[in-house]
């Protein structure tokens, strides 16, 4: 690990000025991605600005009926709010399918979002990557690629984003809340927070420089039946070959959104209108530029595969 | 810069430690203590040092550790508690598994001086010989572990696991999340899978939770 000198903020609009001006700044906050990369040197921040202290670790209702989660709540108290298990159960589902208890217990909402791909050519600072390294190609398009995505990809990178929670965020179609250096605030749908990697697969978020995530806001409940599925190598504490985030209205109409198969969490609003009549023809569009190798085209199968399971979840548990 | 400047480890607010220290730079106009040694300024490479206070099983440790120290390093390396293990370093296995303001965590992914002011359970604060954890006495009982190295990682993990179920957290292993969490031998297996044994244990590692759970498994 490359030595770095370290600060605990003390207001948002300082933490973002700070990791604006400051070189080689970045925010820590449950640390158990930033510092699995630090450890290996993949992430090499010359200073760490430790965003703990900062009050942003409530969940508190909206105005219109919604839910702000805070950027610094752990993914074990999200999980575990009586409102989110009863309001939003995919999303609860989706945080306890994900990574461990021990992780969860650190692991924040902001940090969950902003975690890096699982691409184990991206964790191997001998091999070619461009996310690490722009310029210096993708060792994954000559390699093993079961674990990539197959959507949403370029010719520069094909990971996949490994995130369970913010695939039932992007099925809430949930907001999130910033704040810049220069203090100003915004929300951006949670959609556009993730970029698709292009030629630039090293920019992975539209935030600005030092712009610090502050909460996630849900709009009110959308009602109907929620299912998050997720198919892995082993039982639990494996990330995502395919997962499921499902909203469906007992006439069988809803939402739908992919996690494990593209570099952001795959929803398409067009293509789940079709959800009721035909359920194939949401997964078809979803998936209709998909680009696949031997070795990853099983996921088109177990997408469609993994879709019929969840609805059928939904209706057993009516 | 006042050597003997000491941080209390109470203040959560306006700590800096590094560089921009020495340099009388923006951040030492902004806060206020001093670092306990600084990297010298012309080498941004270089390791700068913090003081830090654990609270380690009920004892205050006043620590200098490098930033990059982990809170696994700092209980093995430099407070010399090596109960707590070392497997894989990246949170992939438990064995590192300590409790940190009553949560359970892998302490190898957490850098100490995250955690001054906080309270660390380790495996030696649970219990010790003569006087054992009332899970550390069913491990035995059990036999629940071959080599031994996951044990200490199991121990505190099941300590803390059991305490979670009780205050309702749900898991993956229920079927309705909305609905309180019961002890089952499925939610016990779901809530221990932060816990590589690669020994392979298992199955007395669980008759042995299962045993203070009161569940049969
Ligand atoms: C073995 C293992 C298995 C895992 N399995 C899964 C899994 O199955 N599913 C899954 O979804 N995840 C999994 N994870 C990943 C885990 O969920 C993430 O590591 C965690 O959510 C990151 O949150 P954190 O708070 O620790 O982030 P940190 O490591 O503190 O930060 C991550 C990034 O976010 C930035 N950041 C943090 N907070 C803010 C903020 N407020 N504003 C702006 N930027 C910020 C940091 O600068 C950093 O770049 C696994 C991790 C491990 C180690
Ligand atoms: S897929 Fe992306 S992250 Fe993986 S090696 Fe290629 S460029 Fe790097
Ligand atoms: S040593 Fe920490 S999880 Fe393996
Ligand atoms: S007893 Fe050997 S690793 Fe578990």
């Amino acid at each position: 690990m490359k030595p770095f000198t370290y600060e605990r903020a003390t207001s948002t609009a300082q933490a973002a000025a700070r990791a604006a001006s400051v070189p080689g700044a970045k925010f820590v906050a449950g640390g158990t991605n930033l510092l699995d990369l630090m450890k290996i040197e993949i992430e090499t921040p010359a200073h760490l600005i430790d965003v703990n202290g900062l009050d942003l670790a409530k969940i508190e209702p909206t105005p219109d009926g919604g839910l702000r989660v805070g950027a610094l709540v752990r993914n074990t108290d999200l999980a575990a709010d009586a409102r989110v298990r009863r309001d939003y159960p995919v999303l609860a589902r989706a945080l306890l399918a994900g990574a461990s208890p021990q992780l969860r217990n650190r692991a924040t909402t902001a940090g969950n979002l902003l975690q890096r791909t699982r691409c184990p050519y991206f964790y191997d600072p001998d091999q070619p990557c461009n996310k690490r390294e722009p310029g210096s190609g993708c060792a994954a398009l000559a390699g093993y690629r079961r674990m990539h995505a197959i959507v949403g990809t370029s010719d520069a990178c094909i990971a996949a984003h490994p995130s369970d929670m913010a695939v039932a965020m992007r099925v809430l179609d949930a907001q999130v809340e910033t704040i810049r250096a220069d203090g100003t605030t915004r929300s951006l749908p949670l959609a556009d927070l993730h970029r698709l990697p292009g030629s630039t697969p090293h920019l992975e978020t539209t935030l600005d420089a030092g712009e610090l995530v502050t909460a996630v806001v849900l709009p009110p409940p959308p009602g109907g039946v929620h299912v998050y599925r997720k198919v892995r190598d082993r039982a639990s504490y494996a990330f995502a070959l395919v997962s499921v985030a499902l909203v469906r209205q007992a006439d069988g109409s809803g939402r739908v959104a992919l996690g494990g198969v593209a570099p952001k969490p795959w929803r398409s609003e067009e293509a789940e209108r079709a959800l009721a009549s035909d359920p194939q023809a949401v997964v078809d569009g979803l998936l209709k530029d998909a680009r696949t190798s031997p070795d990853n085209a099983f996921k088109l199968t177990l997408a469609r595969r993994t879709l019929d399971a969840a609805i059928a979840d939904a209706r057993s548990s009516r | 810069m006042n050597e003997s400047d000491a941080i209390d480890p109470s203040r959560r607010d306006a700590l800096v430690f590094g560089r921009d220290l020495l340099l009388g730079g923006a951040a030492a106009r902004w806060a206020g203590p001093s670092p306990a040694q600084a990297a010298t300024a012309n080498d941004p490479q270089a390791p700068v040092t913090v003081k830090l206070t654990l609270r380690v099983n009920g004892t205050a440790k006043s620590l200098a550790l490098d930033t990059r120290t982990t809170l696994l390093d700092a209980l093995r390396e430099h407070l010399h508690l090596t109960g707590t293990k070392k497997g894989c370093d990246h949170g992939q296995c438990g064995a590192c598994t300590v409790i940190a303001g009553g949560r359970r965590i892998n302490a190898c992914l957490s850098l100490a001086v995250m955690h001054d002011g906080d309270e660390i359970t380790t495996i030696e604060g649970l219990g010790a010989p003569g006087h054992l954890h009332p899970m550390q006495a069913a491990f035995v009982r059990h036999d629940a572990y071959q080599c031994g190295y996951c044990t200490p990682g199991q121990i505190c993990s099941s300590v803390a696991m059991l305490e979670e179920l009780r205050r309702g957290i749900p898991s993956h292993a229920g079927a309705d999340v909305a609905a309180a969490p019961t002890a089952t031998p499925d939610e016990l297996r779901e809530r221990m899978s932060g816990n590589i044994c690669r020994c392979g244990a298992y199955s007395n590692i669980i008759d042995a939770i299962g045993e203070v759970a009161g569940v049969r498994t």
